[in-house]
């Protein structure tokens, strides 16, 4: 199939109402909040060099804090903020998207514009500040009528530098739940769907540089002292925004949110499980790409309304237990605490997705590995590849514990990668999934763990508080449970690696539902 | 009954750091004069000239200006009221020659249709060319040109008393002859008081009533040039010295006019 001619491209254009116009409104909101701190800022400090240089080495400490992290780290922030305002004033908001992505880009936004700001103020010849004291002029209008016009080539440079930045770091905010064009680039990434990463790369890369071109004709028209040049640009960022708001006010926004995580399995049980509310007649909207952390947190606070979890991760990560119990327990122990937070653990999907230890199946032969135990023997020799979190886990301390594991080596893969790594002999093991399909198609061998060192990874699936009493939603879901075994998920999850139109989320849940809707 | 100085410096003193830039100088200087305030660099002229517009603050002394104690004015008014020339004019490089000119005007609130013909007045005054020159940007201009427009600048706001910091210093010399002459005339045509900067002595007594001499912050000597040579003093006297030598070497080398 043609690059060209791929359905996935028509798939993409779909969201883009959607996407892009998310994405303009927090990077707009964010560098107009940047713009509002730090012009005055740069406008205060100019002839104050001590707090000058302190401000600015603060705007360099967050710049060199990467994206990804500043944005992460708003979450929990606002989080703390949210309950403490509850608990003092009674009044609470919401710590998901919107604001924890348009503050940390406005932060993220500051130096350029105090730096230039900064440097173009403090760049006027000083006898020309003398010179409009001297025709008369008061403190503030030598600074409006003389030192900012000066000082707008280089202020602007710098306005539209952030401007560029902040467009391409709100790809950035999908995790923490801010739609943007960040959604194509992180679901094209995890169901290795390379149209949706083009699509997503080259829409903010086309806004970043319409944003730019559209700031440059304001610059252009102040500096000539052109009305209808600034007015033109102005108009032009303002429709950009009205643009985005038309097509999402028709939209209902009283759906139901149906979370995933960043990775494919996720985005294919998010797609079955708004199918199933659509035909139950039910509107959904789905929230897909979110952190593994901010996805339980979103539940809780009835950003989303439902998704599915594992049982283990929410035994160690929110329960924070180390202790590991047979399958029906632990379920029924979670069930009974997530029950006090008036979350609604609805049942089994029928399947598990448990860390497990993965080599290929011709190398654990060669060397007699059948079991994690019989792996620890030859450890010491050998190089163990895991996602991002694996190693800081609960799950790899007990592995380590219960069977004595020393690699020689140890590394971090984005998930999709690590079994190719492993078939090629990149590394020789890897924390892989049970139910990615990938295992089967490389033919690979998830080694046994007889100790139990990992707890049972159930698919639950999760409701929101707000949602405990909601028959409909019940009903709509109730056919779903126990019915997914594993053999089918990795059926699944293999074609949803694939790299074709058939391969969407979209579709494979499609199958999927044919596969386990029959009654 | 000797008439109040439109400018009075009575004692004033002003130091930056250990150095006294202004040393216990007092000077009156009459309505319809024209003086210049001639010295070397760091004599202490510029700073005496911006202490009348409290672009720089006396630490002692008192200074008035019409009569009044420029303490007592608001400094912001008092600039409007008072003409300033800026060596090489100090012209705002991102407005035009006619918004440069109608600066001081607009910032006192008059009408932008009266600032207009204000403009062109001055631009006629100057003697720059309305059409070709009042939508310049200033570095579209002549060095000659722009301190003509810093000229009509100062003048816009129909001030009695004009300051000038070494206007004409960065001319050609023919330029500034020209120049020269024609503020002579704009100062006697329109009645101004005018104080001028100057290291040039041969310009000060050329174009000045009276000629105050600077040195180290203290005022050595003021008076008419003819009073000045009759002066004691061996430094006034050096530098009255080298405008003569130059007539003398002129009179040598050049054939006398007329002669051709």
């Amino acid at each position: 199939m043609s690059l060209f001619t791929d359905p996935r491209w028509g798939e993409a254009l779909a969201h883009l109402p959607d996407y892009l116009g998310n994405h303009v409104r927090v990077s707009l909101a964010a560098l107009a909040l940047g713009l509002i701190l730090s012009l005055p800022l740069a406008i205060i400090t100019r002839n104050r060099p001590a707090p000058r240089a302190i401000l600015l080495a603060l705007a360099s400490i967050v710049q060199t804090v990467p994206g990804l992290a500043l944005l992460a780290l708003f979450y929990p922030l606002l989080l703390l903020a949210a309950s403490l305002t509850l608990a003092w004033f009674g009044v609470s908001f919401s710590a998901f998207g919107f604001l924890p992505a348009m503050l940390a880009l406005a932060l993220y936004s500051m130096l350029p514009v105090l730096r230039n700001g900064i440097t173009g103020l403090n760049g006027i010849d000083p006898a020309l500040i003398e010179a409009a004291k001297g025709v008369g002029m008061t403190a503030r209008q030598s600074l409006v009528m003389v030192e900012l016009p000066l000082a707008l080539p280089v202020m602007m440079a710098g306005i539209r530098t952030a401007a560029v930045w902040v467009i391409g770091t709100a790809t950035l905010s999908t995790p923490i739940g801010q739609t943007s064009l960040g959604n194509y680039i992180f679901a094209g990434l995890q169901t290795q769907n390379w149209v949706f990463v083009l699509f997503g790369c080259f829409a903010s890369a086309l806004l970043a540089l319409a944003v730019d071109q559209l700031l440059a004709l304001v610059e252009n028209g102040l500096r000539r002292r052109s009305r209808v040049r600034s007015v033109f640009g102005v108009a032009g960022i303002l429709a950009l925004v009205a643009a985005t708001l038309v097509p999402t006010m028709g939209r209902s926004s009283s759906g139901y949110a149906v979370g995933a995580k960043t990775f494919a399995e996720q985005y294919v049980l998010s797609a079955l499980l708004r199918d199933r509310l659509q035909a139950a007649g039910l509107s959904t909207t789905a929230r897909s790409g979110l952190g593994s952390s901010v996805i339980f947190e979103a539940l809780k606070a009835g950003d989303i309304d439902l998704y599915v979890d594992y049982s283990g991760t929410l035994w160690a990560n929110q329960l924070h237990r180390t202790d590991i119990k047979p399958r029906a327990e632990l379920l029924a122990e979670l069930q009974a605490t997530l029950a006090k937070d008036n979350i609604t653990l609805l049942g089994e999907l029928g399947f598990e997705n448990a860390y497990a230890l993965v080599m290929p199946k011709k190398r654990a032969e060669a060397l007699g590995i059948r079991t994690i135990a019989d792996l620890a023997a030859h450890a010491s020799t050998l190089s163990i590849a895991g996602d991002y979190e694996f190693f800081s886990r609960p799950e790899w301390a007990a592995l380590q514990k219960a069977y004595g594991l020393t690699f020689r080596a140890q590394r971090q893969m984005q998930p999709d990668f690590m079994y190719a790594a492993v078939a090629s002999g990149e590394v020789d093991v890897i924390a892989g999934y049970t139910s990615d399909g990938l295992i089967a198609k490389y033919d690979l061998v998830a080694l046994d763990d007889p100790r139990h060192a990992i707890p049972p990874y159930d698919a639950i699936l999760l409701l929101a508080p707000k949602r405990a009493g909601d028959e409909r939603l019940q009903a709509a879901l109730k056919p779903l449970l126990g019915k997914i075994d594993i053999a089918t998920m990795r059926e699944a999850n293999l074609r949803a690696a694939g790299n074709d139109a058939n391969s969407s989320p979209d579709a494979v849940a499609k199958w999927l539902w044919g596969k386990v809707g029959k009654p | 009954m000797p008439s109040r100085p439109m400018i009075g410096y009575a004692q004033v003193t002003k130091s930056f750091g250990p150095t006294n830039a202004v040393d216990d100088v007092s000077l009156d200087i009459a309505e319809g004069e024209f003086v210049a305030i001639v010295g070397g660099s760091g004599s202490g002229k510029t700073t005496l000239l911006r202490l009348a517009n409290r672009l720089i603050e006396a630490d002692g002394g008192t200074i008035t200006v019409e009569g009044d104690d420029v303490r007592s004015l608001d400094p912001v008014a008092l600039r409007r009221r008072i003409g300033y020339v800026f060596q090489s004019g100090g012209l705002f490089p991102h407005l035009s020659v006619a918004d440069n000119i109608g600066i001081t005007p607009k910032l006192l609130g008059i009408p932008a249709a009266d600032i207009a013909a204000r403009v062109d007045e001055l631009l006629e005054l100057v003697q720059l060319d309305r059409v070709a020159h009042r939508d310049r940007l200033p570095d579209a201009l002549s060095g000659g040109q722009r301190q003509r427009v810093g000229v009509a600048r100062a003048l816009a706001a129909k001030p009695r008393i004009v300051l000038m910091d070494e206007p004409f210093g960065a001319l050609d010399p023919l330029t500034r002859d020209v120049l020269g002459d024609d503020f002579r005339e704009l100062h006697r045509r329109l009645g101004l008081t005018t104080v001028m900067i100057t290291h040039d002595m041969t310009e000060a007594i050329l174009l000045a009533d009276r000629i105050a001499v600077m040195r180290g912050g203290k005022l050595l000597a003021q008076g008419t040039p003819a009073e000045l040579s009759r002066s004691s003093d061996a430094y006034v006297l050096e530098l009255l010295r080298t405008p003569r030598r130059q007539v003398e070497r002129l009179n040598a080398l050049l054939p006398q006019s007329g002669a051709a």
